[in-house]
């Protein structure tokens, strides 16, 4: 049975795309509301008037401790650190930097940052599921060829949507990565020192690089994949086994530095070396939990009669798995900074606790609590509508994730969750949406002719 | 209490081990209990076995070892000899919970892994010294056995056991039926 993209659901993907692009040129028009540094101070002026009380009372602590330290003799370290802030604030001077001028940026980052978080978290998606669907062929793996179709559909957005990524930073520029702008390089030793690598040519080379293997693994396997369903032996299938395997060598490389390149480069002077795992794991759960919930929706509308609740299981374990394994990440790098305590890595979290608190352990509740209790169950993993409610939180956690990523660098404490971001996630779902289903349109959602394929059709648990 | 009578069928292949019992089953019999060299996926399953409670306790065990992990660093870290982690001495245990996090975590797999499988020896009615229940050493090998209760059903029985492919089949008089 062939698929057909509905018209509803391609109704439904355009009105997203038509609400998302208006959302997000009504964010830019309000972050331009804002012209120069007198609306900042004004806007500035009016929020500490509404904050006035709880102002006053931090003073007071503030008082209250400091005396407590001189009364223990701890004056000598107090006026070290006093030393320190000097110095900064003359740097500061020599930045030509206000305050004012800082929360200006920041204001009119935020559309650009919510529109890069929405773009890169679906491109991550496909680009997820892209990596899993390698490892099913190099891993000759028996029980997935049934949803190799629908995996071949999501990663028909790798192309599209990693040009639509870069298309944004190079708009972006500087309003994403600080090191795209010279006069901050210009007084920054560090970001002179990594200037080799963090350059704006070589860093679209790169990407174009990158994207443009994980394209062409893409647009092979998916052609040898399409080849094996008349083939009259496994030529084909071979193929795609080697190419699929070369590809994951690639991918692992690629992945990390994209990692450094597109997201961690917006802080440059911090550094992770398990930065690509870390996202490696948010890419390959989001993944996997879109290919279950596309599944699952197909299924719902009579397509994919092959694939059982042990298909459906068995995606869900990778979701649970996937899920701790992110956790085990996110913690191991979580502790390492935590525990040293060096004051330039230290601050990456110390942003991202006191400014982000709700979204940095929301994060971590949704990614982790939520899937280890309502997945842990056997049974509860065959179950479809359960598998979609976990799918979802997973989903909002992961796109949390990514914002955790960006926005601390770029807009500071002057996030919230509202109309840019949101219509952003509008778009972007939009266009997932539609180059998602029509790909799924264009071939037979069974790979007929895979050698496995057997074996998945009566894949049991 | 009469003797009772029980009919061993011994199999040679997993997959026609699944059928007879699939077959019997249809036939209304009550299968006592199988014995396999090895573990035959679905099997349970087949026999119609109520699923095992095994992960529920594992769960429960888990919890176990996290609040144990979780008290006794309270005590050893924050309680007794007050330490100072990281350079920050703040002496809660919320504060430093993530210097303890591998703790708690290998805690709640040590204790749900052993407690598990100690559990799953002693439901399996397996301790020291316990002499085999093991009708036939060869099921230690490569053959399969179905113990059936006979109820006056001694040829139909036969007759069908010989038929889903059992290549031998025993009369046993079990002197002491549990």
């Amino acid at each position: 049975m062939e698929y057909k993209i509905s018209n509803r659901l391609k109704l439904g993907a355009i009105i997203l795309i038509v609400l998302g692009a208006l959302g997000v040129s009504y964010g830019f028009w309000d972050s331009h509301q804002i012209e120069d540094v007198e609306d900042v101070k004004e806007l500035l002026a009016s929020e500490s008037h509404h904050g006035e009380s709880h102002d006053t009372e931090g003073h007071g602590e503030e008082h209250a401790e400091e005396s407590h330290e001189e009364d223990h003799g701890e004056s000598a370290s107090h006026t070290e650190e006093g030393h320190g802030d000097e110095a900064y604030s003359a740097e500061a001077e020599d930045h030509k930097m206000t305050h004012e001028e800082h929360v200006l940026h920041q204001i009119h980052n935020r559309p650009y940052s919510a529109l890069y978080v929405a773009a890169f978290f679906f491109f991550m998606i496909a680009l997820g599921v892209l990596a899993f669907y390698a490892v099913q062929y190099a891993s000759q793996a028996g029980w997935s060829p049934v949803i190799f179709r629908v995996m071949e559909g999501i990663t028909s957005y790798v192309f599209p949507g990693g040009l639509l990524v870069l298309a944004i930073i190079w708009v972006a520029d500087k309003h994403l990565f600080i090191w795209m702008d010279p006069d901050i390089v210009a007084h920054d030793a560090i970001i002179q020192g990594k200037e080799s690598w963090l350059n704006k040519p070589w860093f679209f080379i790169r990407a174009l690089i990158f994207l443009g293997g994980w394209s062409l693994y893409r647009h092979f396997s998916r052609k040898f994949s399409l080849a094996q369903d008349e083939a009259d032996d496994n030529r084909y299938f071979k193929k795609n086994f080697r190419i699929s395997a070369a590809f994951l060598v690639f991918f692992i490389y690629t992945e990390s530095m994209m990692s450094w390149d597109w997201i961690m480069s917006v802080d440059p002077h911090w550094f992770s070396t398990l930065f690509g795992w870390y996202l490696l794991a948010s890419m390959l759960v989001s993944g996997i939990t879109v290919i279950a919930m596309v599944t699952i929706y197909l299924k719902s509308k009579g397509f994919l009669e092959y694939v059982n609740d042990s298909h459906i299981h068995d995606l869900a374990k990778f979701m649970f798995g996937f899920s701790i394994f992110w956790t085990y990440l996110w913690f191991s790098q979580f502790m390492l900074i935590w525990y040293s305590n060096i004051p330039e890595e230290v601050t990456y979290f110390v942003t991202r606790i006191e400014d982000y608190n709700l979204p940095f352990f929301g994060m971590v509740v949704m990614n982790f609590i939520f899937p280890l209790l309502l997945l842990m169950n056997s049974d509860y993993k065959r179950v479809n509508w359960f598998v979609i409610m976990t799918g979802i939180i997973i989903l909002c956690g992961h796109y949390l994730d990514i914002f955790n990523m960006m926005m601390p660098a770029t807009v500071g404490d002057r996030w919230f969750i509202g109309i840019p971001e949101i219509s952003s996630i509008l778009l972007f779902a939009g266009i997932f949406l539609l180059i998602v289903f029509r790909a799924l349109g264009k071939a037979p959602l069974l790979a007929k002719r895979n050698p496995f394929i057997k074996e998945s059709e009566n894949f049991h648990y | 209490m009469e003797a009772s009578k029980v009919i061993h069928a011994i199999y040679t292949d997993d997959d026609v081990l699944m059928l007879a019992v699939k077959k019997v089953k249809a036939e209304k019999y009550h299968i006592e209990e199988i014995y396999t060299p090895f573990p035959v996926h679905g099997l349970d399953k087949a026999m119609g076995l109520a699923p095992t409670r095994l992960a529920i306790a594992a769960f429960m065990y888990g919890c176990v070892g996290l609040i144990v992990a979780t008290v006794m660093m309270n005590y050893i870290m924050i309680e007794d000899w007050p330490m100072d982690i990281g350079g920050k001495p703040s002496f809660s245990y919320i504060e430093n919970m993530p210097a303890f996090v591998p703790i708690m975590f290998e805690l709640t797999v040590f204790f749900a892994a052993h407690l598990m499988v100690i559990t799953f020896y002693l439901r399996s009615r397996m301790w020291p010294f316990k002499e085999a229940e093991n009708p036939d050493p060869r099921t230690t090998d490569d053959h399969f056995l179905m113990e059936i209760a006979i109820h006056n059903n001694e040829e139909s029985l036969s007759a069908l056991l010989k038929e889903t492919g059992a290549v031998e089949i025993n009369i046993i008089d079990k002197e002491d039926a549990h």
